[in-house]
């Protein structure tokens, strides 16, 4: 019967739901799903990261090759995300040239980078002008179930805290760049970002971390980017209903509270993994 | 069957209308549109490269769409056409205000109008709206705001760089500000070019 109602009327039934202030998988407005979090599974890439948001599953690897500085900026390497929506992980996507929503989430995860300053991008250079490392990073989505953003940012995060880099040394004489493998540091990684998405319904409810079929059925949708000092790295909000300043006042408290909860999150995962 | 008119306006500020403490120009550029209405836009016009021309594409696309009342045209089609003339910063609100004079030139029905309003904030905190490209190189972040008519919602943003939360609800009101002088703006130039004809 409730089958039947959802079916030809999934607004009117998810109404139903949130007029009680839940909805229908029994989280509250403002509860994320759970997160799981593993580190460093992938053997062949230099960092590796898989994250679940209920069902929705990103995976991250990190490859790290060697590339010549831009020449606008001889001290700086590079950090090129890629994100990758296959048919694999939706009904929604074809194969071929990345998608639109593809290459928004791209630029999206590249916007982040640049604008919370994870990773110093003088540290990626070894030799100024002629060697940097370039660090390719792979976000594939296994299965789309909503909120991809929050999910690929987090899986970001997470595989650059477990990128290992080799030694680089220049050897004067032959020119060549010398890798030590057997010495291999942690990347700086200088802060935190963590993405907080919202749905907005009917132009005044907001809900938290929205699954796909919320995605489809809200009007607009909203992502907050925090770091640990409370500041904003972006607010991404591509049209859809209008929100008044108070609204944005406590979607940022949410974003808050979201970023203690997964730092706490990471922290717990790096801890377990340190005796390596 | 399907009618297509190809409508194309320049619109150029006569008066010193801004948006802006700088009296900078609310130059609006070149803009055509085809008038096949649809409920939802048969996706975004293909014709710039690049991915973060796709990312703006998608932001003035959604835009549009939360305004235009789609419902009262089935199986129709909008195709906005946007070509930059001059870019002298703060492109992406002037894509926005351009989409709009657009919109309304060619008589699409919209629940509200909308103008794009950017916020620049220089390093020590100071907010300069409507930057210019030097300016906002310059600055610590850049915000762009997309506000609507009725109430001065927020329909969209996007934001480069880092800032405060006050510094944000700072900006959101100097935008919600700014946008009066372009809604008159639009009113003017609406008003000036009807009671010609």
């Amino acid at each position: 019967m409730a089958a039947g109602f959802k079916t030809v009327e999934p607004l009117e039934y998810y109404r139903r739901f949130l007029k009680e202030n839940c909805r229908p998988d029994g989280r509250e407005l403002g509860e994320f799903r759970t997160t799981t979090v593993n580190v460093g599974s992938i053997g062949t890439a230099d960092g590796s990261s898989l994250v679940k948001l209920g069902n929705t599953t990103v995976i991250c690897g990190i490859k790290a090759e060697f590339g010549a500085p831009p020449t606008d900026a001889p001290d700086k390497g590079y950090i090129v995300p890629n994100v990758d929506l296959s048919p694999l992980c939706s009904w929604r996507f074809r194969s071929g040239p990345p998608g639109e929503e593809a290459q928004v989430a791209s630029q999206f995860i590249a916007d982040v980078i640049e604008n919370s300053q994870i990773i110093q991008k003088e540290d990626l250079c070894i030799s100024p002008g002629k060697l940097a490392w370039v660090l390719y990073c792979d976000l594939i989505c296994l299965n789309h179930d909503g909120n991809i953003l929050d999910a690929c940012t987090f899986a970001l995060l997470a595989a650059l805290k477990n990128v290992q880099l080799p030694e680089v040394n220049i050897n004067e004489e032959t020119a060549l760049a010398e890798v030590n493998l057997k010495k291999k540091s942690y990347l700086n990684i200088r802060t935190h970002p963590v993405a907080t998405s919202f749905a907005v319904f009917d132009d005044t409810l907001l809900i938290v971390d929205p699954t796909e079929e919320e995605e489809h059925l809200a009007t607009g949708t909203l992502t907050v980017v925090t770091d640990e000092e409370g500041k904003l790295c972006c607010l991404h909000k591509p049209g859809g209903s209008g929100l008044t300043g108070a609204k944005l006042q406590d979607c940022m408290s949410r974003a808050v509270t979201r970023h203690k909860e997964v730092k706490k999150l990471m922290d717990e995962v790096f801890k377990s993994m340190k005796p390596k | 069957m399907e009618e297509s008119m190809q409508i194309e306006t320049k619109v150029r500020a006569e008066s010193g209308t801004e948006s802006g403490p700088r009296g900078a120009s609310c130059t609006l550029r070149h803009f055509a549109c085809e008038q096949n209405l649809l409920s939802r836009p048969d996706g975004s016009a293909s014709f710039l490269q690049g991915v973060a021309e796709k990312s703006r594409e998608r932001l003035i696309r959604n835009t549009c769409e939360a305004v235009v009342l789609g419902a009262l045209h089935p199986r129709t089609s909008i195709t906005v056409v946007l070509q930059v003339i001059s870019d002298a910063g703060s492109l992406l609100a002037c894509c926005l205000n351009a989409a709009c004079m657009a919109l309304v030139d060619a008589g699409v029905p919209m629940r509200a109008l909308f103008c794009g309003v950017t916020c620049a904030l220089d390093s020590d905190g100071t907010l300069m709206l409507d930057p210019t490209a030097k300016q906002e190189k310059e600055a610590r972040a850049v915000l762009t705001f997309a506000l609507d008519s009725v109430e001065r919602k927020l329909l969209m943003s996007t934001t480069k760089g880092l800032y405060s939360d006050t510094e944000l609800q700072q900006c959101l009101a100097a935008a919600q500000a700014a946008s009066q002088h372009v809604f008159r703006f639009y009113r003017e130039s609406l008003q000036r070019r009807y009671s010609k004809s």
